[in-house]
């Protein structure tokens, strides 16, 4: 007679599991993926591909030789942190830098705190921080899209990305009529594409938002925690507009450019670092939300979604102690 | 036509696979040898009223409730008491219990055994709560509740509304859909004896829509009886707790730590309505049951009448034998039963099914570190937070798991079926809650 | 220039003063009256604060014990086991008094299923927790009295005193052992006792707690104590105890003579630290009488508390 197992209930377990949340977030991300090699060419495969490479090394690398504990670099999460951070960086960045980034990312932010699932703070965004600051020009000189196939058609090999013309000429004193003027501003619908300057991920809106709706589709993702983003950050940047059109731009212009769509919808629904519960999730939008206009509009940085992220992560125990789901049976008064 | 309704937080859909339920309920023959348990019943066990050697006959009483909350057992077939002896539980511990060698099925006299349909309801409130106290009724459902004590009414509550439980959400189970569809009448007369006895004018069914063969039968039985609607209801895990059920019903919520009176309803399960009819029109004690054998494994997964006592190794043969390749043998369905360690414990009251699961299946993942993804928080039935009451009972921070209302916990394994790191949430919620259970008793 | 440093020194200097003087009276007026005893007795404590005293920490025990000698006089029913005796002398000592010497104690693992003694019969798969395990079912070897060797006790070990035998699938208990009792505690089927450590640490001990009737407790494992009363017929000192067909060999009264060790059937009797015996060379026939002897005697002592055993026996045999 064979030997039966005890163990208590559940005695099935459902279909999900760490592996396919993970590679249907790496899914996710393959539109996006798509249109950077598209824009980029080359420079993008070769980007994320190290990115990768080395991201999987380490985290196999310190699981192996500095924990010696189980290796699971398989199970995916390795491959959306090294996604993430090649989404992160300028097409032409060196790749010693992207290097030195996934160390930091897997060393640093992740595999210290005790690897998966236990990191405090969002490691991609970690990582790029953490490039954006040791490397200021090369995490900044971007390189102009140019579609596959597509003739040269300029000389300029880098330029600066939307976001970064509004704050020079902000800076500088200008009205945004003259900003969104220059040549060198992306068109409404090539912002929606992709096809400006920026890092390998945020270009295009369009592509991120396939992804989010796949992840929301799959229940990988809650949609009420990008779009609590995206609202703060159409709000407040709208409210800004309506007082002063001539020094504050309308409010779409920040939705389509920058990180805004890639930090929404990849990054700040990272599960580790993002509340546990749904008013939590949106109190965490909210706070993402408005960090990063208020850095947008007013800090030294063109861009402040990573940061905003970064800073709300350190939140998250808080809201997680502070806002509780909807119990069963309590406080139930007509 | 109804809409269809169901409760509001959480819940999960297992796989169904309901593969008994078109085998209609068949009558297992008597085993050589009965093994009755005394701690049948929720609540103290009964005294036994026998002694070794004595000669009883069938439904002759074999054990007394003294206390409460308790319910009296009776002998399940005649023969002689072998002895009273310690035997093996479904856990493995050994329990007393009364082992009777069966010589033949010889009824105490005043036992109705005809299956005739008896509508006529004689009996008076009082009298019908002592019959059932007699009969030593418990809910079949799975908590066996002494039945008699659900139906005395605390002073100033009203029972409003009788919810009667036909959700069978426990996938592979179909012991309830048989009887349903097989003993509908009977049913809905032990439905309106339990209105008499609780001074209730309503009662509705509720049943899962995976059912309609159920919902349309009971549907035009019902129209002969007065005040007992059916309620069709979403298919969704675990609609069969009774929160969940009364919340899916009638929507009130039962507030925590409350008994569902508390909102004027009393729950009761299909099964327990039939055994309500069968003790008050019959005079038939509680000495039979249904009980599903299934398994994917299985020749043929099939719904049996059965006798209490009767070993789950008899069961097994008569579905087609043990497989090879089983892995686990659970008492009950596979979200909420039990593993049990050896087919040679017997049939008890509140055995629903008896499921087999195949080797490769009945391993558990291994286990990850938690992802945060919070799934366990959303299908969470009761609004907790299986996660942290795992962690915090991990780290024996009891106080903060009594905070986070870990007593609130329904044990029904939403949260660990979901997890996609395999985590054995539930096994620590249920440590944390005899921990915290033990701590508020010594408060006291 | 010199203003500056000057007024920079003076308003410092001036600061600090007041300052001073307000902590002074600060000081004075929240100044803890307390018997400088207590950091006497604290200081002479390992500072383990194990809690083995059954006080939360060194500190209240020294609070407890500077207390109970000024009221009582005396020490009476406080030891520190991490210390020892040395220690409680010391403590003595600063309080004025004499105290008696302790036996001193360790913790002992009453338990021998073994996966060869009790076989598994179930596997278990679930979280290394015996607590939960124990509400679980009766444990692999079937035993529902027996170890579940999960590791609960080895958790709650402060002084990395015992750690599982991954061969046999129980705990030993090291000499690091101070017997602070956190293992007896922890251990939800109370196998673990603090006994004495005896003389050259030589020990015996009943390594079964299984309530059991002969036959039933022999079924799931070879080495249980059935109950048969032989050992206690044998104790020329009383020592030995029969109590729900589990014998006990109170540590007080027992003289380490060993009789008892020899003439357990099931060799549930275990000494430890004993010189070894004068080799009785035990052929296979020796050992298949005494295995026979170890079948009667259980037959023999099932039957005579209740006849009924045997027919359960074959029967879940059959």
């Amino acid at each position: 007679m064979s030997i039966f197992t005890v163990s208590g209930s559940p005695h099935v377990h459902g279909e999900e599991n760490v592996k396919k949340i993970m590679y249907t977030v790496v899914f996710a991300m393959v539109p996006a993926m798509l249109v950077s090699i598209y824009f980029f060419g080359i420079d993008a495969v070769r980007v994320l591909l190290i990115s990768v490479i080395s991201s999987l090394f380490f985290e196999w690398v310190i699981q192996k030789y500095l924990l010696k504990g189980p290796v699971t670099i398989n199970d995916g999460s390795a491959i959306v942190a090294g996604i993430l951070l090649g989404f992160n960086v300028p097409a032409n960045i060196p790749a010693w830098m992207i290097i030195m980034g996934s160390l930091v990312m897997i060393g640093v932010a992740k595999m210290s705190f005790g690897g998966l699932g236990n990191n405090p703070f969002n490691p991609a965004l970690v990582g790029r921080v953490f490039m954006l600051i040791s490397f200021p020009v090369q995490m900044t000189s971007w390189p102009v899209a140019k579609p596959l196939f597509a003739p040269q058609l300029t000389d300029a090999i880098t330029g600066p990305t939307a976001l970064g013309l509004l704050k020079e000429g902000v800076d500088a004193g200008k009205t945004i009529e003259q900003i969104v003027s220059d040549p060198q501003m992306p068109q409404y619908l090539d912002r929606l594409l992709g096809n400006m300057s920026g890092s390998l991920g945020e270009i295009s809106a369009v592509a991120l938002l396939l992804g989010g709706i796949f992840m929301v589709y799959r229940k990988v993702i809650d949609w009420q925690l990008p779009v609590s983003i995206i609202l703060t950050v159409f709000a407040v940047a709208g409210i800004f507009h309506l007082i002063d059109p001539q020094h504050y731009i309308e409010p779409s212009f920040h939705i389509f450019s920058g990180g805004l769509m890639l930090g929404a919808i990849f990054m700040a629904t990272d599960m580790v670092t993002s509340p546990m519960n749904m008013r939590g999730k949106i109190v965490y939008g909210i706070g993402v939300g408005l960090l990063t206009i208020i850095i947008r509009l007013w800090g030294a940085y063109p861009e402040g979604i990573s940061f905003a992220i970064l800073i709300m992560n350190a939140f998250t125990p808080l809201i997680n102690n502070a806002f509780k789901p909807k119990r069963f049976g309590i406080a139930l008064k007509k | 036509m109804n809409k269809l309704r169901t409760f509001t937080i959480g819940g999960v859909h297992p796989k169904e696979n309901k593969l008994s339920e078109q085998s209609s309920i068949t009558v297992l023959p008597l085993p050589k040898q009965l093994v009755i348990p005394l701690g049948q019943n929720l609540g103290a066990p009964p005294k036994p009223v026998v002694k070794k050697g004595d000669e009883v006959k069938t439904g002759q009483l074999l054990a007394r409730a003294e206390a409460f909350i308790s319910a009296n057992i009776h002998s399940p077939a005649s023969g002689k008491i072998a002895k009273i002896d310690e035997a093996m539980d479904a856990s493995g511990y050994k329990r007393q219990a009364i082992i009777i060698d069966v010589t033949g099925d010889e009824w105490v006299e005043g036992i109705e055994t005809s299956t005739s349909l008896n509508k006529e309801i004689s009996l008076s409130k009082q009298e019908i709560i002592s019959r059932i106290k007699e009969c030593g009724l418990v809910g079949l459902g799975g908590a066996t509740f002494p039945t008699h004590v659900k139906m005395m009414i605390p002073e100033g509550k009203i029972a409003e509304y009788l919810i009667i439980n036909g959700v069978e959400c426990e996938p592979y189970l179909t012991s309830d859909h048989r009887l349903m569809l097989e003993k509908g009448d009977e049913m809905l007369v032990g439905i309106q004896i339990m209105m008499k006895a609780l001074g209730t004018e309503k009662a509705i069914i509720g049943i899962e829509n995976n059912k309609p063969d159920a919902i349309a039968h009971l549907k035009k039985l019902a129209v002969n009886y007065n005040g007992i609607s059916i309620q069709p209801l979403k298919v969704k895990y675990p609609q069969g707790g009774e929160k969940q059920l009364i919340k899916a019903v009638v929507n009130r919520e039962v507030p925590s730590g409350k008994l569902p009176i508390e909102v004027g309803c009393v729950v009761s399960n299909v099964g327990t309505a039939f055994a309500v009819y069968e003790a008050v029109q019959k005079n038939k004690p509680l000495i039979e049951r249904v009980v599903t054998v299934t398994g994917t494994s299985l020749s043929k997964p099939s719904n049996f009448l059965v006798r209490v006592g009767t070993p789950v190794s008899d069961l097994i043969a008569a579905a087609g034998g043990l497989p090879e390749d089983t892995g686990k043998l659970i008492n009950g369905g596979p979200m909420m039963g039990k593993a049990v360690s050896s087919p040679d414990i017997p049939i008890v009251k509140g055995s629903s099914g008896i499921l087999l699961i195949k080797k490769v299946e009945s391993k558990r993942s291994t286990p990850q570190s938690c992802i945060r993804c919070s799934k366990c928080t959303v299908v969470c039935p009761m609004g907790l937070e299986p996660y942290l009451l795992a962690k915090l009972s991990k780290l024996s921070v009891y106080d903060k798991a009594e905070k986070e209302r870990i007593m609130d916990c329904i044990e029904c394994g939403s949260c660990q079926f979901t997890c996609p790191s395999s985590l054995p949430l539930l096994d620590f919620l249920r440590l944390g809650k005899q921990r915290v259970g033990h701590l508020i008793r010594t408060r006291k | 220039m010199n203003d500056i440093l000057l007024f920079t020194v003076l308003t410092l200097g001036l600061l600090g003063t007041v300052l001073a003087v307000i902590l002074y009276f600060v000081a004075q007026k929240f100044k803890v009256i307390e018997d400088p005893k207590i950091d006497l007795v604290e200081d002479v404590l390992p500072k383990a604060n194990c809690g083995g005293c059954g006080f939360p920490g060194c500190r209240s025990f020294a609070e407890v014990s500077v207390k109970s000698a000024d009221e009582k006089r005396n020490l009476e029913g406080l030891n520190c086991p991490v210390g020892g005796n040395d220690v409680m002398k010391q403590v003595a000592d600063i309080l004025g008094l004499e105290v008696e010497e302790q036996e001193p104690l360790i913790a002992v693992i009453r338990c021998n299923g073994s996966h060869a003694n009790a076989p598994s019969k179930v596997l278990y798969d679930g979280p290394a927790s015996c607590s939960f395990a124990h509400n679980l079912f009766a444990g692999e070897g079937g035993c529902q009295f027996g170890c579940l060797g999960l590791g609960d006790c080895v958790v709650s070990c402060d002084f990395d005193a015992i750690h599982m035998n991954p061969e046999t699938g129980l705990p030993e208990v090291n000499d690091k052992c101070i017997a602070c009792g956190a293992c007896v505690k922890a251990c939800p089927r109370a196998i673990i006792e603090l006994r004495h450590k005896g003389k050259k640490d030589r020990r015996i001990f009943v390594s079964c707690v299984n309530k059991e009737k002969g036959g039933p407790a022999k079924k799931n494992c070879s080495v249980a104590c059935i109950g048969c009363s032989k050992c206690q017929q044998v104790c020329p000192f009383d020592a030995i105890i029969m109590a729900n067909n589990l014998a006990y060999i109170d540590f007080e009264k027992c003289k380490l003579c060993r009789k008892c060790v020899e003439v357990c059937p099931t060799d549930a009797i275990h000494e430890i630290n004993f010189p070894l015996r004068k080799a009785k060379a035990e052929t296979d026939q020796t050992a298949e009488k005494k295995e026979r002897a170890v079948k009667e005697v259980a037959a023999t002592v099932s039957d005579a508390i209740s006849p009924s055993v045997n027919e359960s026996d074959t029967e879940n045999k059959a």
